[in-house]
C-alpha cells in the first residue's frame, strides 16, 4: 500500500463531503478548546495554590494593651512566641511592634495623605508574623492561639484564598463540563461523516475489495480522513487559545496578574497543553471513525 | 483448480434453494462456461468462488484454498489470486484506463515502478494501447469491457471468473471480448465464463456446466448451449 495513494483517496474524501467536514472540524475545534480552556485554568489554579502556599503567614494580633505595654516583647508577648517558637509546626516567629506596624502602615499608604491622617500609632495592634512549615496545616495557629492570653485575633487569608479557588474551580469543572458535551457532539459527527463516505464510496469500496483488498486497506482511507479532520480541529482550538491568551487574558486580566494575585499563563502552559489537544484530536477521530466503521459498515 | 462437492447455499428470502447439492471440478488451464436462465444459480456459484458467501452445506476449495475453513483475514488474499469481470464493467470512473488496471496492483502493495511497467503491457494484450488516459465513459462498451478484463489479469491470476462478460454488449463486439478470454486462457489461466449467450455457446465449443434452479443438470465437455431445444 502506498501513502501517496491513500492520501489522495483522503483529500478527495474530505473535499467530496466538505460541509460535514467543516462541521466536525469546527464542532472538535470548540470541543478541544474548551479541554484546553479547563486545563490551563487548572493549572492555573494549581500554580496560585503554590504561589500562595510559599508566601502563606499568619499575622497573630495582639489586645491594644500589650501592644501599647510591652512594645519590645517581654512579658505576655515573649510567652507567646517562646511558645510559637516551640511549636514543630512552625518555622518561624518573627515579633513586628506597634511602631513596626505603623511605619509599614504609612509605607503602604505613602501618598495617600487621608489614609495616613485617619490612623495614629495607638490604633495598631503589634503582632507576631508566623510563617508555617506546612501552609496546609493553616488553621492550626487560629485554633491553638486565639483566646490565649494578649491575642485580640488570628487573621486568615484562607478564607480568601478559598473563595479564589473555588471560583477558578468552577470555571475549570464548567468548561471540561461543556468541553464533554461538545465532545459527544464531535463523535457524532465524526461517525455520521464516516458513514457517509463510506456510502458514497460503496462502489469503490466494492470494487477494491473485489481485486482483494484487505479490509484495512479499504478503511484507512476513512480512519485518515477523519484523522486530519480532528487533527485541523485541534489545531484551530490551540490557535483559539493562543488567541484567547493574548488579546484577552494578557490584556484585561494583566493588571491583576502583574500584582501577583494570579500567576500569568505562560508560553510553557501553551507548549504542555498543545500536545494534548491534537493527541486528544487524533484518538478521538480515530476511535470514533474505526468503532463506527466497525459497528454499520459491512464492506 | 475448482473444486465443488455437495454444495448447497439458500437465502433468507426465498424458500428455494440457489444451489441444491451442487458437485463441479474444474481443472487448471481449462475454459467452461457456467449456463442456465436468470435465477438458476449462476451468480451465487460464482460469488462461492469469491467467498462473498459461504455456503450452508458442502465443501469448496479454490486454487488450494479451502474456503469451507478460511478465514476472515485470509479471504483478500485468496481474492487475489482470482480475476474478475462482470457484466456492468465496475470500473472507478474518476480513474483513467491505466489507473483503474494499476488500481489491482496498487491494492496488492506493488512498487510503482512495477506498476509502470506492467500497465502499459497488460494494455496492449487486451488492445487498448494508446488509451491509458482515458475516463471509462469516453470509452465504448467494449472497450470498458477489456478494462475490466486487464485489471482482472493484471495480477495473472491463476482464475478468471467471469459473470455475462458480453451481456451489454452486441455480437461484434462480444466475438471480440470472447477472442480476448481464449487468449488469456492459452497462457494457462483458468476461465470460469456465467453467460445465457447460446451462440457464444454453441461458436466455442467448450466445457458447459448447466444449472437450473439451483441443481446441476449438465456437466459436457465441447457442449452447446441448447440440446434438443
Amino acid at each position: 500500500m502506498r501513502g501517496g495513494y491513500v492520501f489522495s483517496e483522503v483529500l478527495t474524501g474530505l473535499r467530496r463531503n466538505i460541509t460535514m467536514t467543516i462541521a466536525m472540524i469546527l464542532t472538535t475545534a470548540i470541543s478541544l478548546g474548551l479541554l484546553g480552556g479547563g486545563i490551563l485554568v487548572a493549572r492555573m489554579t494549581s500554580h496560585a495554590q503554590q504561589l500562595y502556599g510559599d508566601k502563606v503567614q499568619v499575622d497573630v494580633y495582639l489586645t491594644p494593651e500589650v501592644s501599647a505595654n510591652d512594645p519590645d516583647c517581654r512579658d505576655v508577648c515573649l510567652t507567646l512566641k517562646d511558645s510559637m517558637q516551640n511549636n514543630p509546626d512552625i518555622a518561624s516567629v518573627e515579633y513586628h511592634s506597634q511602631e513596626d506596624a505603623y511605619n509599614e502602615y504609612k509605607e503602604r499608604f505613602a501618598g495617600q495623605k487621608e489614609m495616613l491622617d485617619i490612623v495614629r500609632k495607638e490604633a495598631l495592634s503589634a503582632f507576631l508574623r508566623v510563617r508555617l512549615k506546612d501552609p496546609a496545616k493553616i488553621s492550626i495557629i487560629s485554633e491553638q492561639y486565639s483566646g490565649k492570653p494578649g491575642v485580640r485575633s488570628v487573621s486568615d487569608q484562607r478564607e480568601l484564598l478559598n473563595r479564589v479557588f473555588s471560583v477558578l474551580n468552577g470555571v475549570r469543572n464548567a468548561t471540561l463540563a461543556i468541553a464533554l458535551v461538545q465532545a459527544i457532539a464531535a463523535l457524532l459527527l465524526i461517525s455520521n461523516m464516516v458513514q457517509i463516505a463510506a456510502f458514497t464510496r460503496r462502489t469503490e469500496t466494492s470494487i477494491m475489495r473485489l481485486v482483494g483488498a484487505s479490509r484495512w486497506r479499504t478503511q484507512l482511507p476513512f480512519v485518515i480522513e477523519a484523522v486530519v479532520a480532528g487533527v485541523i480541529g485541534a489545531v484551530l482550538a490551540v490557535g483559539g487559545l493562543i488567541a484567547a491568551k493574548v488579546w484577552f487574558v494578557d490584556k484585561s486580566l494583566s493588571s491583576v496578574m502583574a500584582t501577583g494575585v494570579l500567576p500569568p499563563i505562560t508560553a510553557n502552559d501553551m507548549l504542555i497543553v498543545a500536545p494534548i489537544l491534537i493527541g486528544s484530536g487524533i484518538v478521538l477521530a480515530a476511535v470514533s471513525a474505526y468503532l463506527t466503521l466497525r459497528a454499520y459498515v459491512r464492506t | 483448480m475448482i473444486h465443488l462437492s455437495h454444495v448447497s447455499k439458500s437465502y433468507k428470502t426465498s424458500t428455494r434453494p440457489a444451489l441444491d447439492d451442487v458437485s463441479v471440478e474444474v481443472d487448471k488451464g481449462e475454459f467452461a462456461f457456467l449456463i442456465g436462465p436468470s435465477g438458476s444459480g449462476k451468480s451465487t456459484f460464482l460469488r462461492l468462488l469469491l467467498r462473498e458467501d459461504a455456503p450452508e452445506k458442502g465443501e469448496i476449495s479454490v486454487a488450494g484454498s479451502d474456503l469451507t475453513k478460511i478465514r476472515r483475514s485470509k479471504v483478500p488474499g485468496h481474492r487475489r489470486r482470482l480475476g474478475c469481470v462482470f457484466q456492468d464493467f465496475r470500473l472507478l470512473t474518476n480513474k483513467t484506463v491505466s489507473q483503474n488496471v494499476g488500481f489491482a496492483l496498487e491494492v496488492l502493495g506493488r512498487p510503482r515502478a512495477v506498476i509502470k511497467r506492467v500497465v502499459p503491457e497488460v494494455l496492449e494484450l487486451v488492445g487498448l494501447e494508446g488509451k491509458s488516459n482515458r475516463l471509462p465513459h469516453e470509452l465504448s462498451g467494449g472497450e470498458q469491457q477489456r478494462v475490466a478484463i486487464a485489471r482482472a489479469f493484471v495480477n495473472r491470476p491463476l482464475l478468471l471468473l467471469a459473470d455475462e462478460p458480453t451481456g451489454n454488449l452486441d455480437p461484434d463486439t462480444s466475438a471480440d471480448i470472447m477472442l480476448l478470454l481464449e487468449r488469456i486462457n492459452r497462457t494457462g489461466t483458468t476461465v470460469l465464463m456465467a453467460t445465457h449467450d447460446n451462440a457464444i455457446v454453441d461458436s466455442m465449443r467448450r466445457r458447459v456446466i448447466e444449472l437450473q434452479l439451483g441443481k446441476l443438470v449438465r456437466d459436457e465437455d465441447r457442449g452447446v448451449y441448447g440440446v434438443g431445444r
